[in-house]
């Protein structure tokens, strides 16, 4: 849905004097079907994607939710099954594309640089499963020329949360009101995002309404995407 | 009405709780790797108790019994709870009499205590001793105030520990519209922990049929969560510290 | 009877007339729900000063997530030995003079009490706060009976007025504002009207005073039941529960049987953290142990003290080892007041006593997963709840695993089929990528077609132009 996203993980990486190698096997991490209760499916889809990475130093996504699905779901949808240490391995290979950043390579200053006024959504994989928060915001706080504000309620739902998104479409809207009505009134010109889900949802509702801002990942405003 | 024989349903009950306990369940993910050591496999009985696994993390009490008085009363002041110092027990039964003559108090009841008393004698209005002779709910309920002592004042929370044996039994704290609690300052103690162990240790005999831990005057947040006093307990509290 | 109690409307229910209905009920009150703006704005304003008294309360800990392992510990201990705990709490508080009745269900546990009651004689019932008491049905029982049941906890009484249930389960009209209350107390009560709080709290008490100095049976619930020492423990800020207890001359407790707690020392722990979590308080204003009715050498307070002991499923969610902890809920209601779905649906669209995350994990357990599981369903697993939850239950997790639980026990066909599709799909790179050119090439096909799920996002969000080319593509390019 959103290649540029994957393009400026790699943009960033590589100025950081990495080498980036893209799977082209790899389709999807199985969330779907774990959040519906589908485990047996999901399991299908946890095993096809170990084999895809397995291997790989390290494996960077730039969606907190798809991160969360294989760190910390792998290991539970495959224990007691053959494959639970190869998830295990990938669990303890896996990162969310920021947190990499600052945890593992140390870098909080990728030499980006975006003049607008922007605002940090939390989105709920990334806070609560694997504890982001800081991160994020280092790394905006490092970019020249941002000004980074915080909306009154950061870390609530945005309301995609999958299929909920389609199968509770009221409540997935009226959460989508209140997270991006928040985020407006920081009149910013962006809403920065880890996670392609929430900006799905959020830009879904903020084009809607005709409000202005729009939400852009991380990883484009690293990679000094300049509107 | 179910004929079911009064034996049955508690042994069915407990038959189903011992069965359901043969698998055992993991322990919550926690913070601290020391609360993970507190609880070893097998059966969940933990090497440390909750309270004294909490008790460096749990709001200050004080360490000293200066720094628990300053606690107290800082506490009791957030509380609207109203503090007052009186040298002796004169002074106390001084105090006590001003008010009820401020306020046009009619009828004030009290209970036998060493502490209570003197303050009693002292009123300028009609006393009733609620705890000589049968118990009167509907004189009691005509009271403005009620006078009584207490077990514990605790710092941590500025709590009021009182119970049914000691301070002139259930309603007595509860039912007059303000409470005055007559206090020295060696009833201090820092925390809710340390006063529930001195309530075992007191009453290791007999534990009084109830016990109560009185934090502020009666309050309620139920009308647009608005904090308003004197809910159905008392709207006012008052502490006398006495020395 | 007092005019109170005659004109009181008989306990509200919300439930659909068909428990299999219950899925429908919840989306249709949903879908209204979400359109009274004003009303979720007014709970969310309500909230906002819960919120900031919350984190005033919780920087007053040391650390407040080491305390939270050490309230989970306690819960967990105790629940994980109940087999022991159970039978010690009874017999302790059997010696202490009380008596303990035992109901495997909402049924007998009615019984008992309208046993009781019939026993004592009683012609006017003050009851304080107690859920349980809600899940059991308890007052629509003894009304039939022909006993007047006040309701002394404002918040409740309100409720009772009004003839509906609890709108969450510690704050019970937190939806009511105080024009409302004002018109319902001039409707029931003959006061003039006002718009001051205070006046409002000041009228209640009034009327409560005479009730409770002429009832001759009290009934409570109680938030901890002491094995060491056959103490139950009742928290409140109003007083009413105190006065429940202290002035008719029966007072019964009904209480699940998950209650337990070990020590009494645990209650330096679960206090505070049950007030700080729940209210934004320090500490709850009367934190009441009752070890039984009236002692030898003590002036007042019952002659007899009953406790009913409530299974109602609760074994079963026991015998359950991954959401054993569910009944590790000490009922603070934080894991409703951070829910972004309690906030926008209400705490009457769930349709059932316990609202809210934990509501929505433990119903499934208690009244069946076919026809409640659409509770566990009903959110986007945030994980808020979680992160508020005291005693460290693993809320949201727990929805997912309901989830499973009914994906295997009661699938629905067309759903099954569908993630079957997915996962072949998924497996299968290359029919994956052909499945994203296709994607690419008709999404805006499909958005004129508006089939089912799409047209539900669309009626609301729009979705942005397929990209121009794959991911795949884009990539091989640059290299």
């Amino acid at each position: 849905m959103a290649p540029r996203v994957g393009l400026a993980v790699a943009s960033v990486l590589e100025r950081l004097g990495h080498t980036c190698e893209f799977r082209s096997a790899q389709t999807c991490c199985g969330q779907p079907s774990f959040n519906a209760g589908y485990w047996d499916e999901a399991r299908a889809v946890a095993r096809h994607a170990i084999g895809v990475f397995a291997g790989a130093e390290a494996v960077v996504g730039p969606s907190g939710s798809c991160v969360a699905m294989m760190r910390v779901f792998y290991p539970q949808l495959l224990t007691g099954t053959p494959h639970e240490q190869a998830a295990l391995d990938l669990a303890a290979r896996t990162f969310e594309f920021g947190e990499f950043l600052v945890e593992k390579l140390g870098v909080t200053d990728v030499g980006a640089r975006f003049p607008h006024r922007v605002t940090y959504h939390d989105g709920c994989h990334g806070l609560r499963e694997l504890r982001i928060k800081n991160a994020p915001r280092e790394l905006l706080r490092h970019v020249r020329d941002l000004e980074l504000v915080e909306c009154d309620e950061p870390e609530s739902c945005c309301g995609f949360g999958g299929l909920f998104s389609v199968k509770y479409p009221m409540i997935s809207t009226a959460m989508a009101e209140v997270k991006g009505g928040s985020l407006a009134r920081t009149e910013c010109d962006y809403i920065v995002s880890s996670d392609p889900s929430c900006q799905l949802q959020l830009d879904g509702w903020l084009s809607r309404s005709g409000k202005k801002p729009r939400t852009i990942h991380l990883a484009e405003v690293l990679a000094g995407a300049d509107a | 009405m179910t004929t079911a024989q009064p034996g049955s349903a508690r042994d069915t009950i407990l038959a189903r709780v011992r069965e359901a306990l043969r698998v055992p369940a993991p322990l919550p993910h926690m913070k601290s790797h020391a609360a993970e050591e507190a609880a070893p496999a097998g059966p969940a009985s933990l090497t440390i108790l909750p309270v004294e696994f909490a008790r460096p993390w749990l709001p200050d009490g004080g360490d000293t019994p200066e720094a628990c008085l300053a606690i107290l009363t800082e506490n009791l002041g957030k509380l609207k709870a109203v503090v007052h110092r009186a040298a002796d027990p004169t002074a106390a039964a001084a105090f006590v009499a001003d008010l009820a003559r401020d306020r046009g108090w009619q009828r004030v009841a009290w209970h036998g205590h060493a502490l209570v008393e003197p303050v009693a004698t002292a009123l300028p209005c009609a006393a009733e001793r609620i705890d000589a002779g049968a118990f009167d709910k509907n004189a009691l309920e005509t009271c403005d105030a009620g006078i009584t002592a207490c077990e514990a004042l605790v710092a941590q929370t500025g709590s009021i520990l009182v119970s049914s044996a000691t301070c002139g039994g259930r309603a007595l704290s509860i039912l007059p519209h303000v409470h005055i609690v007559v206090a020295t300052l060696e009833q201090i103690v820092g925390t809710l922990g340390e006063a529930l162990e001195d309530v075992r240790a007191r009453h290791a005999g007999r534990i009084p049929s109830m016990v109560s831990f009185i934090t502020g005057p009666s309050r309620t947040g139920d009308i647009e969560r608005i904090l308003v006093l004197g809910a159905h307990g008392p709207k006012e509290l008052f502490v006398v510290l006495v020395g | 009877m007092t005019p109170a109690t005659s004109t009181a409307a008989p306990h509200g229910t919300f439930e659909a007339a068909d428990p299999h209905d219950a899925k429908k009920k919840f989306l249709h009150d949903a879908a209204e729900h979400v359109r009274d703006e004003g009303h979720r704005a007014f709970v969310r304003k309500a909230l906002g000063g819960y919120y900031a008294s919350r984190d005033t309360q919780k920087a007053r800990y040391r650390d407040w997530e080491h305390a939270r392992d050490a309230a989970s510990l306690a819960k967990w201990s105790a629940v994980n030995r109940l087999d022991e705990l159970l039978p010690k709490f009874v017999a302790n508080f059997e010696r202490n003079g009380g008596r303990v009745h035992w109901a495997r269900n909402a049924e007998e546990a009615r019984d008992i009490v309208l046993g009781l009651l019939r026993a004592a004689k009683a012609k006017a019932v003050i009851k304080s706060k107690c859920m349980t008491s809600e899940e059991i049905h308890l007052n629509a029982a003894m009304e039939k009976d022909g006993y007047g049941v006040v309701e002394s906890d404002l918040g409740e009484f309100i409720q009772q007025l009004r003839g509906e249930p609890p709108y969450h389960f510690v704050f019970p009209c937190m939806h009511v504002r105080r024009d409302e209350i004002s018109d319902l107390f001039g409707k029931h009560l003959g006061t003039p009207p006002t718009d001051s709080p205070e006046e409002l709290t000041m009228i209640a008490r009034r009327h409560m005073r005479r009730l409770y100095v002429d009832a001759d049976v009290g009934i409570t619930g109680a938030n901890f039941l002491v094995a060491e020492t056959g103490q139950i423990s009742i928290t409140e800020n109003e007083g009413n529960a105190r006065l429940t207890a202290a002035l008719p001359r029966v007072h019964i407790a009904i209480s699940g049987i998950e209650k337990v707690v070990e020590h009494l020392d645990d209650l330096a722990v679960l206090l505070p953290m049950l007030a700080t979590a729940g209210a934004g308080q320090p500490m709850t204003c009367y934190n009441t142990l009752y070890a039984g009715p009236r002692q030898p050498g003590e002036c007042d307070g019952p002659a007899e003290m009953h406790l009913v002991l409530l299974d109602n499923s609760r074994t079963a969610l026991l015998a359950d080892p991954e959401q054993r902890d569910a009944l590790h809920c000490i009922r603070c209601g934080a894991c409703l007041n951070v829910c972004p779905i309690f906030k926008n649906v209400g705490g009457f669209t769930y349709g059932t006593t316990y609202q809210g995350p934990i509501g929505s994990v433990i119903t499934p357990h208690l009244r069946g997963l076919a026809d409640w599981n659409h509770l566990s369903g009903a959110s986007s697993l945030c994980g808020a709840c979680t992160d508020a939850c005291p005693v460290r239950i693993d809320i949201h997790h727990h929805l997912l695993h309901n989830r499973r639980n009914a994906a295997k026990s009661a699938p629905s066909r067309l759903e099954r089929l569908g993630h079957k599709v997915f996962v072949m799909v998924a497996s299968r790179p290359w029919l994956f990528a052909l499945g994203g050119a296709v994607f690419r090439k008709t999404l805006w096909l499909v958005k004129k077609l508006r089939p089912p799920l799409l047209r539900d996002w669309l009626a609301t969000r729009d979705l942005p132009p397929a990209p121009a080319a794959s991911f795949r593509s884009q990539w091989r390019r640059r290299s």
